[in-house]
């Protein structure tokens, strides 16, 4: 459409320049929580996840050596001194042999009194010495104890990423707010939710695109009604219903929801792709003496394989991000079957200010959509401009 | 694993039972009920091709109206009973008691918010990324980069605004890129040309197109030429008229709020604190997901768009916004009121977003969290089931609208 008379090559920078900044926005905030869960805890609450890309000035807490260590407090010319690297003492997450240090000081008001290479006087006539890769020496005139020596650094790291937040929140079976036990509940509500609906929805929907009865069209506005209803309506009566029958609150419950919520645009979805199927395929085979069973096992549902896979992914997302269905039918006080956006939105009561873990779970939940997503977008975007009435 | 066990069994047995009775059933019908052969083989072929549709169906049917259908039913009659009397009829009075309800008014009032905002947000944000993105090679890149929002849960989303939008004290570095953003302000000459010109006349110029719209509406409605409009269109018409009043109303005092507000420059802000703001915040998060939903049907509705209209147009002499409003817009409006209806039923259910983000508090109550608040937290049925029905209500037009539109289609 741009390439015909009229247009004008001098605008397409701009269309080019627009599009980018458009990207960019809408990449931005997502692209937020995937560098943040590779940072450190320190490292997002000292500073934002835009800078983490570059080497960034951070102010840390760091320690001497303990001086009641073995060995590490030595006697030499009538003093005590201790000696070592503070970064290397704090552990390597700081980025230890690449750090350099700007300014110090020896109290947290105080962080900046000190530029490297000076000497500063502690109480008890102690002096402290900081050089600018963070070795230092820490004398006194009598014999040290207790723990070490507080350094208060500004230093410039170098940027860092780390794999800890994921191993913590994914394989640290102590951790009672991991996610591996919420990602398998997920998956145990999610697949048999999107299968069963598909079964269910083909059949009914070749009835009402294939055979003629009386009721039909009558029928295909029902479904089209039911599209729009909101499935909060559905709590409470349900809720009892399952109460009443036995089923309580628990995976059966869950997948009976999801089937029968799932139904409409299912049904509405593959009804629309069937009636556009050939009808000459269909006649032939009912002169040549197949059943409706044959036709729907052994022509329909071969060829209504695109449509059957944009609504398997319409589910499969619909359910995996679910969290009201979760939260009604399926997580009892137990709290055993809980899912992961459930785990989320808890740990955003409990941890809030814990972006490290937030981040992470977040991400983990979010990661097998995207990939759902990105491998299988075509069929996406085919379901969504046949069915967007729902 | 043993709910994983259980996950799997209930496949086998799902998809098995499934298959099985079609199978069965079908073949129940076609060799015990009607067999196909002896003196009545022509009859019972036909009786059991009337009858076969039904066993298609029967399933599907069943769970509709027992999930869907049936409790439509139920939450109206919950509604109008109380549990705590043994279920007896109370007629009007948990409507009564949510109407006497402020947090009610609240959620009512930040949902037609919803309403108006996220809708029009995110199809001009699609419409705008559709058309340009239809003009470049790597458009199709750019395009499920848009989209991709579209996968992820409203909860991720959540998590992933909170980080935008958190607060740290002022003398500490923000993580929060609004709030990073937002202590460059200084109160200078780019402060007030971002923050007060820039909006004010964006708002200027929405003000603008909704006042022309309802003038050319006021002018059809006093002088109606020769198209005369029958009452309920003249009703239709005058409503209209009236909420464009409003809203120019509104546009002018925002402008007005605009240039006389004093900025708090300098001091980190609690975002979702914040009163009306911060319904627009978390209505930011839903615009984002939306808009490429939006974009990839408006797309798909720009290009079946015939070129002819389009270099015709060209060859008249028209310039591309012309071309764009008097020749593409107009081709693609049935598919703008498609998407925009669409977006409003995903708003009216819209509960993840706030019960993660703010959970109703701060002023940011919408109806499907109060339902759910009144339902499970104060564990009172009538005035959950209530707000339930009002979101019912709420739904019915588009639900009307749609049907009619489908049996239009059928015939």
């Amino acid at each position: 459409m741009d390439n015909i008379a009229g247009s004008k090559s001098s605008l397409t920078w701009a269309v080019h320049i627009s599009v980018v900044a458009l990207v960019l926005l809408w990449l931005f905030p997502t692209l937020g929580l995937f560098v943040s869960s590779f940072r450190t805890a320190d490292q997002i609450s000292s500073s934002g996840w835009w800078k983490s890309m570059f080497p960034q000035e951070q102010n840390l807490t760091l320690r001497s050596a303990d001086p009641d260590d073995e060995g590490a407090q030595v006697l030499r010319d009538g003093v005590y001194v201790v000696e070592g690297n503070l970064f290397v003492q704090a552990g390597a997450d700081v980025g230890a042999s690449e750090a350099e240090i700007s300014v110090w000081g020896t109290s947290s008001r105080e962080i900046s009194t000190y530029v490297p290479g000076d000497t500063a006087v502690l109480k008890d006539g102690e002096t402290m010495t900081v050089q600018v890769n963070g070795d230092y020496v820490w004398t006194g005139e009598a014999q040290m104890s207790g723990r070490g020596q507080r350094a208060f650094v500004t230093a410039v790291t170098p940027p860092e990423f780390t794999l800890d937040n994921y191993r913590n929140v994914l394989f640290d079976e102590n951790n009672r707010e991991g996610m591996a036990k919420a990602f398998f509940n997920t998956l145990t509500v999610t697949i048999p939710a999107t299968i069963i609906p598909i079964l269910i929805a083909a059949f009914a929907a070749y009835a009402l695109a294939w055979m003629d009865f009386p009721g039909r069209a009558l029928l295909v506005a029902f479904v089209v009604a039911l599209l729009v209803v909101p499935l909060q309506l559905a709590l409470i009566p349900l809720l009892k219903l399952h109460n009443d029958i036995g089923i309580g609150k628990g995976y059966l419950g869950v997948w009976l929801a999801h089937t029968g919520f799932g139904l409409p645009l299912a049904i509405y979805l593959l009804r629309n792709y069937m009636v556009g199927l050939p009808r000459d395929i269909i006649e032939n085979a009912r002169v040549d003496g197949a059943t409706d069973f044959q036709i729907f096992t052994k022509i329909i549902l071969p060829l209504s394989f695109p449509a059957l896979a944009s609504f398997a992914i319409f589910q499969f997302l619909w359910t995996w991000n679910d969290l009201l269905v979760s939260l009604v039918f399926l997580i009892d006080s137990t709290g055993e079957t809980t899912v992961m956006t459930k785990q989320i939105v808890e740990l955003l009561g409990t941890r809030g200010g814990n972006w490290e873990i937030l981040a992470t779970s977040a991400f983990v939940s979010i990661s097998v959509p995207l990939i759902v997503f990105f491998t299988m977008q075509r069929y996406l975007v085919r379901g969504l401009l046949a069915g967007s009435v729902k | 694993m043993q709910p994983a066990l259980l996950g799997l069994f209930t496949i086998i047995v799902g998809v098995g039972g499934c298959i099985g009775y079609f199978y069965f059933s079908n073949i129940f019908l076609d060799k015990v009920l009607f067999p196909a052969k002896g003196v009545n083989a022509g009859r019972n072929i036909n009786r059991a091709n009337m009858i076969r549709p039904w066993l298609f169906l029967a399933p599907a049917l069943l769970a509709l109206s027992l999930y869907l259908a049936y409790p439509v039913f139920a939450t109206l009659w919950y509604s109008v009973t109380d549990r705590d009397q043994g279920n007896a009829f109370v007629g009007l009075a948990n409507y009564r008691q949510m109407f006497d309800d402020p947090k009610f008014w609240e959620a009512l009032r930040n949902n037609m918010l919803w309403l108006i905002i996220v809708p029009a947000a995110s199809t001009a944000f699609g419409l705008l990324a559709a058309q340009l993105t239809d003009r470049i090679k790597w458009g199709s890149i750019a395009k499920s980069l848009i989209f991709m929002p579209m996968a992820i849960s409203f909860v991720g989303a959540a998590v992933i605004f909170k980080l935008i939008y958190d607060t740290r004290p002022v003398d500490s570095n923000q993580i929060g890129v609004l709030n990073a953003v937002w202590l460059q302000f200084n109160g200078g000459a780019g402060s007030a040309l971002l923050l007060r010109i820039m909006p004010a006349l964006l708002l200027g110029a929405f003000g603008a197109l909704v006042g022309f719209a309802g003038l050319t509406m006021a002018r059809r409605l006093i002088s109606p030429g020769h198209v005369h409009p029958t009452a309920p269109m003249k009703v239709l018409i005058a409503f209209g008229v009236l909420v464009s009043a409003v809203l120019v109303f509104l546009v002018l005092r925002g402008i007005f709020g605009i240039a006389t507000f004093s900025f708090p420059y300098g001091v980190p802000q609690t975002w979702l604190t914040i009163p009306l703001w911060n319904s627009i915040f978390l209505m930011v998060v839903l615009v984002w997901i939306q808009t490429g939903f939006a974009m990839v049907i408006l797309s798909a509705a720009l290009r079946g768009i015939p070129e002819e209209t389009i270099e015709a147009a060209i060859v008249d002499g028209a310039n591309p916004f012309q071309v764009f409003f008097k020749i593409k817009m107009p081709q693609i409006a049935g598919t703008i009121v498609v998407v925009w209806t669409t977006i409003t039923i995903v708003v009216l259910k819209v509960f993840d977003i706030v019960f993660a983000m703010t959970n109703g508090q701060w002023e940011t109550q919408v109806l499907a969290n109060y339902m759910y608040d009144k339902l499970f937290r104060a564990n009172d049925w009538g005035v959950g089931s209530a707000g339930a029905m009002v979101i019912m209500l709420l739904v019915t037009p588009i639900l009307v609208w749609n049907v009619y539109n489908a049996r239009k289609e059928m015939r």
